[in-house]
């Protein structure tokens, strides 16, 4: 019970702590942060369920009004942004990416690591951001998805990095590990 | 950390933290259900009004955290313009502005702790499922607790790369960081269990 309760609030803050990182900028200049890397390795390490309440747990934090997004944003006002889609897929992001790597067994850890945080991590969340933006700007699916293609690029380095840093952490703290016990 | 919530102390600051966020997702809804220009148009007059009834400083200070909008509503004028459509555009454009202007205006009026209070108080029907409430206002402090270690041992790491590298740490430096920062968890953990956990002083006796 308290060590999965400290390790929660541990990625909650490593969410946050990523969101301090200056986002870099891609060659066409557009701009990736590190938070949202957080949120794929919380669900990849700490499984699905334990995974998404980090999550939730750090959504709380920034409800209250502390500035943890990335930029120094936060406060109710982050959950009625034209980017709150994505803000509030983030559970289900994390929930995804930690439900395949528990399921999926067979493989190198990093590309079955990598490969569920594309598809909980970008398809899962780019599918909450998209209908939030195409609720809050009044545009059709289609045209949002165009709107945010550009960030997808930076999003598969975050997968793949989230891959990496998960096999490394594997190899030097088994235990940790708490999608695969 | 430099806090969202305004140092100049208001009117609002004294109203209930539950009324405030209850009006605001009435007015949430409600800015979402309209289409009609002169209704949005005169809600958006109206939160402007409700920040400078709380002084310029503070309606200044409000005016910097919707910075964030103007690249989506460069968006919409581009759009609209060329597609002729400008009272669609005008509608979303302030639907826009007063929804995220409403939403900061009760994080800048309200005290952490209030807030802290109307969560527990959201919550309090799931320790009737045997969930315990009390371990999420802990998490909060653990949270607030572990984002600034985190960082200081970011900065210590990325201080012995660069004496060891002539490269920048870039991603790798965030294995040894989330390493060390698992071994501190787990001795918060054991201090934790050492203490009795953190379930000893639940109402119904379970010690």
């Amino acid at each position: 019970m308290e060590r999965n309760m400290t390790r929660i609030a541990l990625f909650a803050a490593l969410i946050a702590a990523l969101g301090l990182i200056p986002s870099l900028t891609l060659a066409f200049g557009v701009p990736i942060t590190a938070q949202s890397m957080g949120v794929m390795l919380a669900g990849a390490i700490l499984g699905a369920k334990r995974g998404a309440l980090a999550v939730l747990l750090f959504m709380a934090l920034v409800a209250l009004g502390l500035p943890l997004l990335a930029g120094g944003r936060g406060g109710l006002g982050a959950f009625v942004a034209p980017t709150s889609g994505f803000f509030l897929g983030w559970p289900v992001a994390a929930f995804v990416t930690g439900l395949i790597v528990e399921r999926l067994r067979s493989g190198p850890l990093a590309v079955t690591v990598a490969l569920a945080s594309i598809i909980g991590g970008i398809v899962v969340m780019y599918a909450f951001g998209i209908v939030g933006m195409s609720m809050a700007l009044d545009k059709t699916l289609a045209e949002c998805t165009l709107l945010v293609t550009a960030f997808i690029p930076g999003d598969i380095i975050k997968a793949v990095l989230t891959g990496l840093i998960t096999q490394a952490l594997a190899r030097s703290r088994p235990a940790a590990l708490l999608s695969r016990s | 950390m430099i806090s969202l919530i305004s140092p100049v102390e208001t009117w609002a600051h004294r109203i209930p933290a539950g009324a405030k966020l209850l009006a605001l997702s009435a007015l949430t809804v409600a800015l979402f259900l309209t289409d009609r220009p002169a209704v949005l148009a005169a809600a958006t007059l109206a939160v402007i009004a409700l920040y400078l009834s709380a002084g310029t400083a503070f309606l200044r200070q409000g005016a910097r955290h919707l910075r964030m909008l103007w690249p989506f509503l460069l968006l919409i004028a581009l759009w609209h313009g060329l597609t002729g459509q400008a009272q669609a555009g005008i509608v979303i454009a302030l639907r826009l502005l007063a929804a995220l202007a409403l939403a900061n205006f009760v994080t800048m009026t309200t005290r952490l702790t209030d807030m802290i209070a109307v969560l527990t108080w959201v919550l309090s029907p799931l320790r009737r499922l045997g969930l315990p409430t009390r371990a999420v206002t802990l998490a909060i402090a653990m949270v607030l607790r572990f984002t600034p270690m985190l960082v200081e041992n970011g900065q210590r790491l990325a201080l012995s790369w660069r004496a060891r590298s002539p490269r920048r740490p870039g991603w790798r430096i965030v294995v040894p960081m989330a390493a060390l920062a698992l071994d501190d968890a787990d001795h918060v953990a054991e201090a934790l269990r050492a203490r009795g956990g953190i379930l000893n002083d639940i109402p119904d006796g379970r010690n």
